[in-house]
């Protein structure tokens, strides 16, 4: 194993090669907000909030696909950065329905939590709207789209850890929605197992247990990275 | 098949050609305006008038000015007939003997469209069969692949490539020989070649005409890429709206192939090379490198973060050359003439010829391919002629992602660099002329619409971002918005061009950038005249989406 | 975390599902051969979704739900994958098309020589809007980002055909037939 040396906001550190640079900075101690990284899933660099500036690159890097090199230096936040991520989160606010007094997931929730951290208290665009529905056809869990922000981590958790691919991103653009099966019913579903993987997954209230009502869906999302290293590791204990 | 045998299909379709040849084009734009029963008319007044061993009727490429379509050329008299009808035809053919004049306006061939381009790429572009690889090969084609497969090693291809000052013809300007260095120094596996022709800017064109014109060129580059990065497979991404194109790479694939050009040991050599068309399906995202990929590999064309670029890790996983229809069209001139010949042509940093697609409100429409660092004002007053009943107010280059240059700076020259240095960009060659009584924030709403439709989703600056400035822009128009409104259009267009994951949203705020930039009165004016009717309202409006 | 990175260059599993296949639809409807012959022809590779989507929409006019299921049986796809690359790209569609179609270009070009006011005007006279149908399915009116005609701008596309520099008055014309039809 080879290491690299890099400094993220001026601290020195080594870290073994290949990681990236969003392990690297958990690994310092910084944090750098994300919402569609999961751990134990792949990565797809779509919500732009872990951007970094490096040194000597005119643009900025994904931190959670971006490989560490020799001599980087990496900045996490500054006001250009943290201004970006205002307006990402807002943005996604706008998009949706969210409405957190009402929301299963109020105070369990990443998106709400990034608002808090990114000092978002109101959206400067206009609201959107949408029209959207809600399936609860499945007879443990439910999908509320309002407040789907198209992360897909459960695409990635149903097909990666479950493997069953029940769900998948249909549509482009503004119209872009995630659906199960043939955009069917999730009920109707045959591969769906029930696992509750994509519960687990959702950082918002979309994905749901049926009959948690306000503030009670809570997560256990480290238990992915458990399942991970079951079967990869043969680590059965946590 | 050896040098000579390649010869000597060349010198069989020549003694097969007749002295006089009549050129009728048949492509998409002039087939649109009935050029196939012109054709037809051509050739029965040819037999009937016991011409047959003197003169033949060829349906050719695009010759270039397609604004004034259906085009009919006869080399050996030096003649352009221009809007012909089929009606037309037998009074052409009397003309070329007899001396007399045919009903049809004839064209002017020293004119500066025609006397200020230089054929590099086109170089037989209307002027031989693109449904015959005997033509393409008569006119030397093939030679190119097979000097380097029996003269020259791999690396001596990349390097004369590199030396030639090739930069990709899609847009973005990277150097060619840079792209196939990387992909030739990746481990000898499983490498791929990919022809980008999903030509999706709206008002270009050049990319069509090269596949419609002369399809062997497009394939002898790919097979020489092939060579030079050590791949035996490629791939050519073609849009479905271009039928045209499509069945005419279909067909000289099955004849390079029949030849024993394409395929298996190429030239008798150990070479082996074939080439395979995928169809989009109607997605301007799949432009993008990335996503052209994901779209050949089966699944929704969405772009995944560079790095790995596809030169390390592309088209399953493998290393990856992709270039565009124009970039592979430049090869075999290159390889023939030599890249010092090649860097001669063109700027210190932009070297050869660009096709741009002339269009919008200009007198001649069309096609031309002229030296890199000509200028903006030559092609658009002297070769395009100008805008009938009017003057210039700007034009516009590089499509969706690139930006509206004001007439004040017609004498700009055309390069990358330059460009890019304006607030727009090359792009792949679009060039649409706009008059005075164009809106630029009209302009601007229009390629936002296009972004917001395109928009794979993926990402979320581009898919709420293109949104959002739609939203302005329109509110803008509909004299509703105030200047923080503007402020804040201005905030996001910087936001979405820094945070987004592919070149489509990093440049889909150019356009509103770019007029912005040069036509702020435009936009203040629309602001003005809200405040002097009715007053904006004085707080902050609970945001609703109109639309 | 990068999955899969070798090419297919053979079908994994090759011979079962080509024999499953080959049994055609159970409704007996030929064009379902036509399927069958293209997933065959690409050793039921899953990266030929693509092509086979496109051979769909041809010989059925649009994707039905029973035609995408066929597929991801015969391709062995998720049901969501093969519905989400379906909807992703403009050329399928999930409804079908009226018998006539009339594709009215919108590209740059196009826009600038007034594109725009051929469609306002054909709406008009049609009564529907772009990408809809008229009620007994005659008539189609839809839009194009660019077809690549910019030379003889604006152009539209009637039922395949490319017709160039179209006026209003010209495209009503040429969808009236198809139109009158309808009208009771």
């Amino acid at each position: 194993m080879s290491v690299v040396t890099l400094k993220i906001n001026g601290v020195d550190l080594a870290i073994e090669e290949g990681s990236t640079i969003l392990n690297a900075a958990k690994e310092a101690g910084i944090r750098i907000p994300t919402l569609c990284h999961l751990d134990g899933v792949s990565d797809v660099g779509a919500c732009r909030l872990c951007l970094v500036e490096i040194k000597g690159t005119n643009r900025l890097l994904p931190s959670c696909v971006t490989q560490v090199a020799e001599g980087m230096e990496i900045t996490t936040h500054n006001d250009q950065i943290n201004e970006y991520r205002r307006m990402i989160i807002e943005m996604l606010f706008a998009e949706g329905n969210h409405v957190c007094a009402v929301c299963v997931a109020n105070g369990n929730c990443e998106l709400q939590d990034l608002a808090i951290e990114t000092g978002m208290d109101h959206s400067r665009f206009p609201y959107r709207f949408p029209e959207r529905e809600i399936d609860v056809t499945h007879e443990r869990f439910g999908i509320d789209h309002n407040r789907c922000i198209l992360c897909t981590r459960c695409v990635r958790v149903c097909d990666e850890i479950e493997g069953a691919h029940v769900w998948d991103v249909a549509y482009r653009g503004a119209a872009a929605k995630v659906i199960t099966g043939l955009n069917q019913p999730w009920g109707n579903v045959d591969a769906c197992t029930s696992c509750g993987k994509c519960v687990e997954a959702c950082p918002t209230g979309s994905i749901f247990r049926k009959g948690s009502t306000v503030s009670e869906m809570t997560r256990d999302r480290a238990k992915l990275q458990f399942l991970v290293d079951a079967r990869e590791n043969k680590e059965w204990t946590r | 098949m050896d040098l000579q045998e390649l010869h000597e299909i060349g010198a069989k379709e020549h003694r097969s050609q007749k002295p006089i040849r009549v050129h009728c084009c048949t492509s998409t734009g002039c087939q649109a305006a009935n050029s196939l029963t012109l054709k037809k008319n051509l050739e029965n007044s040819v037999k009937q008038n016991g011409l047959s061993d003197q003169i033949q009727v060829v349906g050719v490429g695009c010759m270039g000015f397609c604004g004034k379509g259906p085009l009919v050329q006869i080399e050996a008299k030096n003649k352009l007939y221009e809007e012909v009808t089929p009606d037309d035809a037998a009074s052409i053919i009397n003309a070329i003997n007899n001396g007399t004049t045919a009903t049809a306006a004839e064209g002017d061939l020293n004119h500066p469209f025609f006397a200020k381009q230089m054929r590099i790429v086109r170089e037989t572009s209307g002027k031989i069969d693109p449904e015959k690889i005997e033509e393409y090969i008569a006119a030397g084609g093939y030679e190119s692949l097979y000097k380097v497969i029996h003269d020259m090693t791999s690396a001596e291809v990349v390097e004369e490539i590199t030396k030639s000052g090739l930069r990709g013809r899609g847009g973005g300007g990277y150097p060619t020989g840079l792209k196939w260095a990387t992909v030739a120094k990746m481990p000898p596996k499983q490498k791929y070649i990919i022809c980008n022709a999903d030509e999706g800017d709206p008002g270009a064109f050049m990319d069509r005409s090269v596949l419609e014109s002369d399809p062997h060129r497009v394939l002898e580059g790919m097979a020489i890429a092939g060579y030079a990065v050590g791949a035996s497979e490629g791939f050519i991404y073609v849009r479905a709206e271009y039928p045209l194109a499509i069945d005419r790479l279909e067909m000289a694939i099955k004849q390079a192939k029949k030849l024993g050009i394409l395929g298996s040991q190429i030239f008798d050599s150990p070479f082996d090379f074939k080439i395979n068309i995928r169809i989009g399906a109607g997605a301007f995202v799949c432009g993008e490198e990335t996503a052209l990929i994901s779209s050949i590999e089966g699944g929704r064309g969405n772009p995944r973060p560079r790095p790995p670029y596809p030169a390390q890790s592309g088209l399953w996983g493998c290393p990856t050359l992709i270039n565009n229809v124009e970039t592979f069209a430049n090869i075999s001139a290159i390889i023939r003439e030599g890249a010092e010949w090649y860097a001669n042509i063109g700027t210190e940093k932009s070297k050869g010829t660009k096709i741009f697609a002339l269009t919008g409100k200009i007198r001649n429409n069309g096609l031309i391919e002229v030296p890199m660092g000509i200028t903006l004002r030559e092609i658009v007053e002297e070769m395009g002629g100008g805008v009938p009943d009017g003057e210039v107010k700007a034009i516009q280059t590089g499509g969706p992602s690139g930006g509206c240059i004001p007439a004040s700076l017609l004498d700009t020259p055309v390069d990358y660099d330059s460009l890019i240095k304006l607030g727009s960009m090359m792009g792949s060659g679009g060039m649409v002329v706009m008059d005075k009584g164009t809106s630029m924030v009209g302009v601007a709403q229009f390629y936002m619409e296009f972004c917001r439709g395109e928009t794979c989703g993926k990402c979320v600056p581009c898919r709420a971002g293109t949104v959002q400035m739609y939203q302005a822009l329109t509110k803008i128009i509909n004299k509703q918005a105030t200047l923080k409104d503007l402020e804040k259009l201005e905030q996001l267009c910087q936001m979405v061009k820094a945070t987004s994951l592919c070149g489509l949203g990093q440049s889909a705020p150019n356009p509103v950038l770019s007029t912005l930039h040069y036509f702020r009165d435009e936009y203040l004016g629309l602001i003005e005249s809200n405040q002097n009717g009715k007053k904006p309202p004085q707080h902050q409006q609970p945001a609703t989406a109109h639309n | 975390m990068q999955t899969s990175s070798e090419p297919p260059k053979v079908a994994e599993k090759p011979k079962e599902p080509a024999k499953k296949a080959e049994k055609g639809h159970p409704s007996g409807d030929k064009r379902f051969k036509v399927l069958d012959m293209t997933m065959k022809r690409n050793q039921y590779r899953q990266d030929a979704l693509i092509e086979v989507l496109h051979k769909a929409q041809e010989s059925f006019g649009f994707l039905e739900e029973d035609v995408l299921l066929y597929i991801a049986r015969g391709l062995k796809l998720p049901l969501s994958k093969v519905y989400g690359v379906a909807t992703f790209y403009h050329l399928f569609s999930l409804k079908p098309n009226g018998a006539h179609t009339c594709v009215v270009c919108l590209g740059t070009a196009c826009y600038v020589k007034g594109s725009g006011e051929v469609l306002a005007e054909l709406e008009k006279h049609t009564g529907i809007h772009q990408g809809e149908t008229t009620e007994d399915g005659q008539l189609s009116i839809m839009t194009a980002r660019c077809i690549g005609a910019c030379g003889i701008a604006p152009a539209v596309v009637f039922d395949g055909t490319v017709a160039g520099k179209v006026s209003a008055s010209e495209a009503i014309e040429k969808v009236k037939p198809w139109f009158n039809n309808n009208t009771p």
